[in-house]
């Protein structure tokens, strides 16, 4: 398959008064043409500054310490900043968490669309506003000339995340990353994004690299899922083998831990004690302090990917042939 | 079900209304009635600025009501009240808030924190029974005694709401105002909450009205449901009852809007996208509030609000689509 973005052993540690915080820990994945890849996490597993370190926004303190990030042919992780501008914004595009702090409070929402598009595209004015015009009328935003001289304060929050999509999409990039897009918004407003974000996909075969921690919009909207612990991958494969053949003991927590809308279950499944702290990560399997499976060799080697399939692969000690054998508890799966 | 026992909490026809300045009036609770049975869990369940929270607020008196009344134990919990009865509520009464981040005071030890109440109740005779207490209380929420001297940033997301269940349980109440506790927490430690909260509402006895927006967790831990849309009240019932046959159109499309955590399904299913946001409550329609959004919309609809009646045994619905002479429109337009 050709893969339209390859990032290769990535790790980023921010350097903190309280020492080196290994954010990201060897984290490898691909994302192909007009696929939507979901990394799902809890938060501080690592998966806002793996797209951060795409996107090139970590911040002063955090560094790539290892790795590469390929795209047509050019390693984001040490292209000089100038030629990172000509990427940022045009090829790769974010939509933030939060419509409210993405969006500039003191320019028009006119201003914030166009101003990619001068930059980009060398529009001139009148170019870009026409273009803008078009951008807003296909996120779906009423009314667009008028909206065009508003502030962000005068739209409302499922707006906001609209203008921040038209934006996002303003100059036809090839890879979209949304970190965590409806997290902010009601579940009403939720799925009105979620099927503008499909649609726009299906237009444009944009590839979304889509992070969020609700298993739910997963459903929705991957074809391809990576779960993401302590800053390492554990899983990934296609959505339908995570969600029905799941392998690492930590998917099965986290499928487990969402209660289950049309079945009633006395006591939810809810995984013991808390992430490991990344200032001094184990050096073994991150999960087996929590995990109710643990063996010795869990606590001194981090386990090695097994392949299930092409797209399927976990790492956990588990699939080890030398292992027990144990399945996953009670009937999950399809319903 | 409880419900054949007195209630515990009525609420009459309770409004409260905020003056915004310029003579504009937010209406943040607007009618709203219904009785909270002793041992049940309510869950309150709508979209951010709907008065879920405004609601919650009134019942405990943080805020005065405007007009209407509730009654805690058949006494009434506004109006002119003498000291003692006001301390006597607010044992009887307490409140776990949304952000465990905000909700401790970051200067005081875990210790004070969770005394404050006990101290001003005055129910330990000296400084060992308290210190006792606070044990108690720490191991009865899952932390241990050593974390007693601790300050609030040394815990976790999942701790720190402990932390705050252990304050509202330190005075024994009855009834527990659960504000979006666990909204703020990540999925594997908001079952850790639930799971907790459950435990000890059978052990202690207590009444919940558990308020939020994640309507698959309200499913889990809640008796009974009730919808809230723009400051009233649309449907009420059984919480089974609820997801099996939702009546209202607003209901309808919010279940419909939840994601849920399984591919297949979720590709198979039609989904009933509301258009448009919120109205501002300040200016809200007139009639039936949800009729600017409802595709079912009657030109009754714009001129009478809808009734408030009970649909069938124990659900509760406010929308014209129920009333009598309208029985036909609502068995051929159902989703």
């Amino acid at each position: 398959m050709n893969h339209l973005l390859e990032v290769k052993n990535l790790q980023v540690s921010f350097f903190t008064y309280a020492g080196e915080v290994q954010a990201v820990r060897d984290v490898s994945f691909t994302l192909a043409k007009g696929e939507t890849l979901a990394i799902v996490g809890e938060s501080g597993s690592g998966k806002s500054v793996t797209s951060k370190s795409i996107m090139r926004l970590l911040t002063q303190t955090a560094k790539i310490k290892q790795g590469s990030i390929m795209f047509e042919g050019k390693d984001l992780a040490s292209l000089p900043e100038k030629q990172m501008q000509n990427i940022r914004g045009k090829d790769i595009s974010m939509i933030f968490q939060d419509p409210m702090t993405s969006l500039n409070p003191t320019m028009t929402i006119g201003r914030q669309i166009t101003e990619v598009l001068r930059k980009h595209h060398q529009m001139n004015g009148s170019e870009a506003s026409r273009r803008a015009l078009e951008l807003l009328d296909q996120v779906g935003i009423p009314n667009p000339e008028k909206r065009l001289k508003q502030y962000p304060h005068q739209l409302s929050g499922g707006m906001r995340q609209r203008v921040v999509i038209a934006i996002a999409l303003a100059c036809d990039p090839q890879v979209l990353i949304a970190d965590e897009p409806t997290t902010a918004l009601d579940v009403t407003i939720q799925a009105q994004i979620l099927e503008l974000m499909k649609s726009l996909q299906q237009k444009f075969d944009t590839s979304i690299v889509l992070i969020t921690h609700d298993l739910g919009v997963v459903a929705n909207m991957a074809s391809r899922v990576a779960v993401m612990y302590a800053g390492k991958i554990v899983e990934t494969g296609s959505v339908d083998e995570l969600f029905y053949q799941p392998k690492h003991p930590y998917t099965w927590g986290l499928l487990d831990s969402m209660p289950k809308l049309h079945e009633k279950t006395e006591e939810l499944h809810a995984i013991p004690g808390t992430p490991p702290d990344l200032a001094d990560p184990p050096i073994g399997c991150p999960f087996a302090a929590r995990c109710p499976y643990t063996m010795d060799v869990c606590y001194d080697h981090m386990p090695p990917y097994t392949e299930h399939s092409d797209t399927h692969r976990a790492a956990c000690w588990l699939q080890d042939s030398r292992a027990p054998k144990i399945d996953r508890p009670q009937a999950g799966g399809e319903r | 079900m409880k419900t054949d026992q007195n209630p515990l909490v009525v609420v009459n026809h309770l409004k409260k209304h905020f003056n915004v300045g310029k003579g504009q009036i937010l209406k943040a609770v607007d009618d709203v009635s219904f009785e909270i049975y002793p041992g049940e869990t309510f869950g309150l369940v709508g979209e951010s600025g709907c008065g879920k929270s405004t609601l919650g607020r009134t019942l405990i008196r943080l805020y005065d009501a405007t007009s209407g009344e509730v009654t805690f134990e058949d006494k009434a919990v506004h109006g002119h009240k003498s000291k003692a009865e006001l301390k006597q509520l607010s044992r009887s009464i307490q409140m776990i808030f949304q952000d465990p981040y905000a909700s401790l005071n970051q200067r005081m030890t875990v210790t004070d924190i969770i005394a404050e109440g006990i101290d001003a109740h005055g129910l330990a005779k000296n400084r060992k029974e308290r210190l006792e207490m606070v044990y108690a209380l720490l191991e009865t929420v899952g932390l241990n005694r050593n974390h007693a001297e601790r300050f609030p940033h040394e815990f976790s997301g999942g701790q720190r709401q402990r932390i705050g269940i252990a304050r509202a349980l330190a005075v024994n109440p009855r009834f527990i105002i659960a504000d979006e506790p666990i909204s703020a927490l990540d999925v594997s430690i908001q079952a850790q909450v639930v799971n907790l909260m459950k435990k000890l509402q059978e052990e202690l006895g207590l009444t919940y009205l558990f308020i939020a927006h994640d309507l698959s967790m309200v499913k889990h831990i809640s008796d009974r449901i009730g919808v809230m849309y723009l400051g009233s009240m649309v449907e009420l019932s059984e919480s089974d009852e609820l997801f099996e046959n939702p009546l209202h159109p607003y209901t309808k499309s919010l279940l419909s809007a939840i994601p849920i955590p399984d591919p297949k399904l979720e590709r198979s299913r039609e989904r009933q996208v509301l258009h448009g946001d919120l109205p501002s409550p300040i200016n809200p329609p007139s009639g039936c509030r949800f009729r600017t959004r409802c595709p079912f919309a009657m030109d009754v609809c714009a001129s009478q609000t809808p009734e408030w009646k009970e649909a069938e045994k124990g659900h509760w619905v406010a929308c014209h689509l129920y009333d009598e002479k309208n029985e036909a429109v609502s068995l051929s337009k159902t989703i």
